[in-house]
């Protein structure tokens, strides 16, 4: 078990590594700079060649691509992350701001999607082809047909005009006051938390069915073991892996992907960060997030392997 | 009995008038919340170019002078720091004088000191500190402080728009030892003598300011305190306002936003409106063919029918004015009759657009040509408008095919390499005032954000004329040639409709007045809330 988790671990690297190559190419591939954006918002009348030329050389654009690309990847393995060059603030700074945000958003609509999604999932498995089982499946096949943000809309808008009424627009931190913070945040994790248990839902209910029509299963009931041990002990444990690998997934996209989302919501967090960035061409804030969405997958990826191992033995020993 | 029934009339208009001026009496208290659309990079006014610097961090500040914050065309300067000045016999010497005892927020007095250590900065910036806006001061030849409530500047030649240079929103004044220690203190720091005092910025979400009790306009600020929320998406600006969590939002709203504020909130929501100092027009190549020859340029403008443009357009989009190089309604813009002589203004539209095929013949194209019209990726007003421009073109014969090209690529890959035939341009004042809204249109070597690509001497010299004059009639008089030419005789440009600035907001605020500018009028020193 050691040597296998110990091989999965050393394999991040070389992923982050090109990560890193394609995302800096990536981004100077994509025409326009952070200068051209900062200065010709009004349309840049009295905006200079000289003054174009001299805000480039202050952030290293002038520099040629091999240049930058060594200097920010050697920053980048003593984990200095540089300035945002749109801000100037360390970008360590700018995205602690929004992790903690982004991060509760992610969790809430995790715990939101696992607790509606592992049970109806069971249920509609063992109840299939019943009234429970296509219940089970309207309400997920309109899970996935309506997009969180569309249904985030429809939340804000039921709130306006039914009840006058609209979430918080500051974010406050859970420990400062937990009724504001619940009041801004649940709203968007019930909205995605559906999506994403609509998708877990199907999987379970999917992974359920095979385990169920397994050979063991038989045995076990043939034994006359008590239904509710084979389900969890037997069939749960060896459903879950698929549905650990969505859950996972979709908690790592979470963290920076809920753009739309956090704009109809107005959060403050990764994912409008990450769009803001990308339209500035703030080259060194955008590497940075790809870098720590990416760390996030390739973290995530890899304590699903590690759980893999620990749910299915036969991984391990290959 | 006409006496009596006239000392009755007069006494029920009296009573009328009483609860009229109890309501307009400016009450203190509360708190403004505001969103804003944009975040600025820094705290420096005198660097930075958005809004989102004006709207949240103003409050903060005074500027020299101001533009009255009552005068809907936010032409008119009025004291601030300085509560008088006087301008020199030649033109060349302004003398302001400074109010006394103003405060900065950490207590130390504000002296003249501060004003050219602020200026300076802005006109004579040191070597690596960024003043985006100092090429609009070349004319000022030294800033001078003789004594502390006197500040004078002494300028090459005289100049008719100096003083509202110096009423710019974005030169805020630093207290001098801060710049003195660091030029970029300001970058990442607020201290100000404005009349709200800083409370907090989190980034990427809000702006807190209270009321400075020690401001020197006595009895001002009348709120508490503001809450400036940066809110991107327009849908959710519509939301705090409609739910009643935000009052105002001081950019703007389109026509549809404003009529569904009105609709769901009716008496609650007040809309102002007025012509707004921002205009798309389009830039014509010069340097490539046919566009070098002015007849294919007028035909292009002939074209367009404004005035029906303005009725359908207006409906959907923040554009409505048929405007020349002025904002309409402001001290040098034509008036409508004298502006429907240009080319392309006219009303006649069936004669306009046979003028327009007559001249394509005479310059050798009788069956029309195709084009790439290239556009901003901007949605709005740039596609409404690009969509509509395209149907006029070709209604003359004209195959014209749209691309849009990426915001921050736009200026970069388009309009400074030149590599277009006909291409969306953008122009936004801060004041509505000759000298900056024109230059835009001298020779491309004077000023390479011409991206028509022209040389225009006698442009050039109109414009150099305009400014230097002291008569208001002559400058008119300069400024309607400078326009004919431009739009008509050569038609270097074409201007297509003046943005219109839309301002829903709850009834509740009262003491601000809309102008032009969304950059101006954003201190908050007379804004007031009834409840």
């Amino acid at each position: 078990m050691w040597k296998y988790v110990i091989k999965r671990f050393f394999l991040m690297f070389p992923t982050l590594v090109g990560v890193a190559i394609i995302a800096f190419l990536l981004l100077r591939i994509v025409p326009g700079d952070i200068v051209e954006a900062r200065l010709m918002g009004s349309g840049g009348a009295f905006v200079t060649a000289q003054m174009i030329a001299e805000e480039r050389a202050k952030f290293g654009l002038d520099q040629p691509l091999w240049r930058q690309f060594a200097t920010w990847l050697f920053d980048l393995a003593r984990f200095d992350f540089g300035r945002s060059m749109w801000t100037g603030a360390p970008i360590l700074e700018e995205i602690k701001l929004r992790f903690a945000l982004s991060l509760q958003v992610a969790l809430m609509a995790t715990i939101v999607a696992t607790v509606l999604a592992i049970p109806l999932g069971v249920i509609a498995a063992l109840k299939q082809d019943t009234w429970v089982d296509y219940a089970v499946r309207v309400f997920s096949i309109a899970g996935l047909a309506m997009p969180s943000f569309w249904l985030g809309i429809v939340i804000i808008l039921g709130f306006l005009i039914v009840f006058r009424w609209l979430p918080p627009m500051v974010y406050t931190p859970f420990w400062v006051n937990p009724w504001q913070n619940m009041l801004q945040l649940i709203w968007p994790a019930l909205a995605v938390g559906y999506r994403y248990s609509a998708v877990a839902t199907r999987m379970t209910r999917s992974a359920m069915l095979e385990v169920l029509r397994e050979d063991y299963i038989r045995t076990a009931r043939a034994k006359g073991l008590w239904m509710k041990l084979i389900l969890v002990r037997h069939a749960l444990k060896n459903a879950m892996l698929p549905v650990v690998t969505v859950i996972g997934i979709e908690f790592a996209f979470l963290l920076g992907g809920l753009v739309v989302t956090e704009q109809v919501f107005n959060l403050n967090g990764l994912g409008m960060l990450f769009v803001e960035s990308v339209a500035r061409r703030d080259y060194t804030l955008t590497q940075a997030l790809v870098m720590l969405t990416a760390s996030a997958f390739i973290i995530v990826n890899f304590f699903m392997d590690v759980m893999y191992a620990w749910l299915d033995p036969r991984i391990r020993y290959r | 009995m006409r006496s009596v029934t006239a000392l009755v009339a007069l006494l029920l208009a009296a009573l009328m008038a009483v609860p009229a001026t109890a309501q307009d009496k400016p009450r203190s208290g509360g708190e403004l919340v505001f969103p804003v659309p944009s975040e600025p990079p820094s705290y420096d006014g005198h660097r930075e170019e958005t809004f989102g610097l004006i709207h949240p961090f103003a409050p903060f500040y005074n500027t020299l002078i101001r533009v009255d914050p009552n005068d809907p065309t936010g032409t008119k300067p009025a004291p601030s720091l300085a509560e008088s000045w006087t301008v020199s016999s030649d033109g060349r010497t302004y003398t302001f004088k400074l109010l006394h005892g103003v405060k900065f927020h950490d207590g130390s007095e504000m002296t003249s000191k501060d004003v050219k250590a602020s200026y300076d900065k802005i006109i004579f910036p040191a070597a690596g500190v960024a003043s985006d806006r100092k090429g609009q001061y070349q004319n000022v030849e030294a800033v001078e402080a003789p004594d502390p409530t006197t500040v004078r500047f002494r300028l090459k030649f005289p100049q008719s728009s100096f003083l509202l240079s110096v009423a710019s929103p974005w030169n805020f004044i630093y207290k001098a030892d801060m710049l003195a220690k660091d030029m970029h203190w300001y970058e990442k720091n607020i201290m100000g003598t404005g009349p709200f005092t800083f409370v907090e910025h989190v980034k990427g979400s809000h702006v807190v300011g209270k009321k400075n009790p020690n401001y020197w306009d006595k009895g001002k600020p009348y709120l508490d305190s503001f809450r400036a929320v940066f809110v991107r998406d327009s849908a959710a600006q519509v939301s705090l306002i409609r739910g009643e969590r935000a009052h105002i939002q001081f950019r703007g709203f389109s026509p549809k936003e404003r009529d569904t504020l009105k609709g769901a909130l009716g008496d609650k929501i007040r809309v102002q409106e007025s012509p707004w100092d921002c205009i798309l027009m389009v830039a014509i190549n010069h340097d490539k063919k046919p566009y070098d020859d002015k007849r294919v340029r007028r035909a292009l403008s002939l074209a367009l029918d404004r005035y029906a443009g303005s009725k359908a357009l207006s409906q959907i989009a923040i554009v409505k004015e048929v405007a020349g190089v002025q904002v309409p309604g402001t001290p040098y813009a034509t008036p409508p009759d004298e502006l429907a002589k240009l080319a392309g203004y006219g009303k006649d539209i069936a004669a306009a657009r046979a003028e327009a095929k007559k001249l394509l013949r005479e310059a050798g194209v009788p069956d029309g040509f195709a084009f790439t019209f290239k556009n901003r990726g901007v949605p709005m007003p740039y596609e409404p408008l690009a969509i509509w421009m395209i149907d006029q073109w070709r209604q003359i014969g004209l195959n014209v095919k749209h691309e849009v090209v990426e915001s921050a690529a736009y200026y970069d890959q388009v309009l400074r390499p030149g590599n277009f035939d006909v291409a969306m341009d953008f122009q936004c004042g801060y004041i509505v005032e000759p000298d900056l809204d024109l230059y835009k249109f001298v020779s491309t070597d004077k000023n390479p954000s011409n991206y028509s690509r022209y040389t225009d001497r006698t442009l050039d010299d109109l414009y150099t004329k305009q400014g230097r004059t002291q008569d208001v009639e002559e400058r008119k008089r300069l400024i309607r040639t400078f326009e004919k030419r431009l739009l008509d005789e050569e038609a270097h440009y074409l201007m297509t409709l003046q943005w219109h600035r839309i301002i829903p907001h709850s009834a509740k605020v009262k003491g601000w007045q809309v102008t032009p500018s969304h950059y101006l009028n954003n201190t908050l020193d007379v804004v007031w809330l009834t409840e």
